[in-house]
């Protein structure tokens, strides 16, 4: 069974679960307890078989769950008094590109993040949360604004990728990517970025090039989407799973290779299970991460930040 | 370039290579500027016996241990004689010196893994340390998808380190040539101070094929070739092949090093003010 049907089934058991206990303590009709007791056991075998290992075929079903808690649920649950910012002042606002000012645990900080859209209208404003050039600039009017006033930079990722369109083409796609990677190699104020559904290639790396990159467990993060690579090397977009796994997408594997600084936990099942849960392992990890970087001198933050990336890549010298 | 006949891919006709070789490979139908080798490139571009190269031999391991890779590497080195898809080194154009580094699409597309990264990144460092300005012939299938991450991660380090470069005042004209697309157009081929191209050369960061599949219709004509893209603001200046040499050595003459940037005082003398 897949998780997605095993979660629905659970699900309806939980919610049939607390009609039969809301009835008993209103009649206290002790002939339904073996019948809860029955299903409690169904209940929990069900936990067990969504929770065991998972495959990276389901990690990647997890990654893209719509119900995943989306850039602006965090900032909900994370960050008071949130102002809202929009455009790039140079040709219209992406709404695939979320961001603004805000205090986190008492300190003013500029929240990025791209936007998965919460049903289908939502998405298609949204793009399904793939930025075009303008969502790129507007992120780096922000970062650059961030930087200005010493705020820290707080970025959320969840993308497929970049979207792939002839209006993306025809305003730089590429040269909004690669004028983001290149800024934001010197920007002189901590960043910090969070993998929290999709890492979708070079449209995720344009807000990842950060003195912290972390991820979510069930997260992922690759040069190209599986089925992407697989329709390429094997003219078969069925062969994803195959390329999921050539492809080494997941936080551990991204974390062995030195690719990123950390993984986030998420609650049992996934972030979609419980966001304050999930929301108050992001604050932890961003918490501690905001004092080391806070001990930082600038250069030295832009030093390690250069070293971070520059030594990333494997090769014989010859 | 061992064919006796090359067909062009544009408007189909096939010449002699040996014809083609006295075009600088421009087709004399429609022209089209036919893909180069780097050697080839190298030898229409800079002065000869000026080439010092950097790193020949760094070569592509296989971190992922990725299915059919390996062999894929062994079969690309045996037959262009070339450990990777880009060439690197010091030279001069017309006298003036610079780092030029020219990427070949025979190498598996020119894709970008650790070592095309690699390579690019520590050009732009010796350059920034020389103070030289640097020349890079683009053309790219985008990221190295069979070294996955590690691939994407090339994106960010060379363009911190074009950043770097550029912090040192120096100029960095980068020359996208048919095709540079994909992971390469989103790094340091578009943070060029002046981009330049050929004519007609496909560039792009998502491939026309991605974008029909996703948009459900047809691509205008012209769509992502350099025309357009000059049309649309994105590039300085189309040059053809014959004019690409002078055109270079005129800009690096106009960004002397030692005229803009050594002293923050502005040194006319040294160009002998008429």
């Amino acid at each position: 069974m897949a998780k997605k049907d095993i979660e629905k089934e659970l699900r309806d058991l939980q919610s049939k679960l607390d009609n039969l206990k809301s009835e008993i303590s209103d009649n206290s009709d002790t002939a339904l307890l073996p019948i809860i007791k029955q299903m409690e056991d169904n209940a929990s075998t069900l936990k067990v078989e969504l929770y065991r290992k998972i495959t990276p075929g389901e990690r990647i079903q997890l990654a893209r769950h719509p119900n995943r808690p989306t850039t602006l649920d965090y900032i909900n649950y994370l960050i008071t008094d949130f102002v809202q910012l929009h455009g790039d002042r140079r040709f219209a606002d992406d709404h695939a590109m979320v961001g603004g000012i805000g205090m986190f645990e008492g300190i003013p900080v500029t929240v990025i993040g791209t936007q998965k859209g919460k049903d289908t209208k939502d998405n298609i404003k949204r793009h399904f949360g793939m930025p075009h050039p303008e969502g790129y600039r507007k992120a780096l009017r922000l970062m650059e604004q961030a930087e200005k006033f010493g705020r820290p930079i707080i970025n959320f990722i969840d993308t497929a990728g970049a979207y792939p369109g002839l209006g993306a083409e025809e305003r730089g796609q590429g040269e909004a990517i690669a004028y983001n990677l290149y800024k934001m190699s010197t920007l002189k104020t901590p960043v910090i970025s969070i993998i929290t559904g999709e890492g979708g290639s070079g449209g995720a790396l344009a807000l990842a090039v950060a003195d912290k990159v972390f991820m979510l467990t069930n997260s992922i993060y690759s040069v190209i989407s599986p089925e992407g690579c697989a329709s390429i090397l094997w003219k078969d977009s069925s062969k994803a799973m195959d390329a999921a796994q050539a492809l080494k997408i997941d936080a551990n594997n991204l974390l062995q290779m030195g690719i990123i600084d950390g993984i986030i936990e998420e609650p049992e099942g996934g972030a979609h299970q419980d966001y304050a849960g999930m929301a108050e392992n992001i604050k932890n990890k961003l918490r501690s991460a905001l004092e080391e970087l806070s001990q930082y001198e600038i250069e030295h933050l832009l030093e390690a930040r250069y070293a971070k990336f520059r030594k990333i890549g494997v090769f014989k010298e010859g | 370039m061992a064919n006796l006949f090359i067909k062009c891919p544009e408007c189909g006709t096939t010449h002699f290579n040996k014809i083609l070789s006295k075009t600088l490979f421009v087709c004399p139908e429609c022209g089209f500027h036919h893909k180069l080798t780097s050697m080839v490139r190298l030898k229409y571009t800079i002065d000869k016996g000026s080439f010092s190269e950097f790193d020949r031999k760094m070569r592509s391991m296989d971190p992922l241990n990725f299915p059919g890779y390996d062999d894929k590497l062994k079969n690309v080195i045996k037959q262009t004689g070339s450990y990777s898809a880009v060439i690197a080194g010091e030279a001069k154009i017309k006298g003036e010196p610079v780092v030029v580094m020219v990427m070949d699409t025979r190498f598996i597309m020119a894709s970008m893994g650790s070592v095309v990264g690699e390579k690019i990144a520590k050009g732009f460092e010796y350059a920034t340390e020389k103070k030289l300005p640097v020349v890079v012939f683009c053309a790219s299938g985008g990221a190295r998808m069979q070294e996955g991450i590690l691939s994407l991660m090339q994106m960010a380090k060379t363009s911190a380190a074009v950043k770097r470069h550029s912090d040192a005042g120096l100029l960095y004209i980068s020359v996208l040539t048919h095709p540079t697309t994909g992971g390469v157009t989103a790094s340091f081929a578009y943070l060029g101070d002046i981009i330049l191209a050929e004519p007609k050369a496909l560039i792009g960061f998502a491939g026309p094929r991605v974008i029909e599949q996703t948009i459900n219709q047809k691509l205008p004509e012209g769509f992502q070739r350099a025309e357009f893209l000059l049309e649309h603001g994105m590039l300085d200046q189309i040059v053809p092949r014959e004019f690409m040499r002078d055109t270079l050595a005129n800009l690096l003459k106009m960004h002397r090093v030692s005229i803009l940037r050594n002293n923050k005082k502005f040194r006319i003398e040294q160009y002998g003010l008429k």
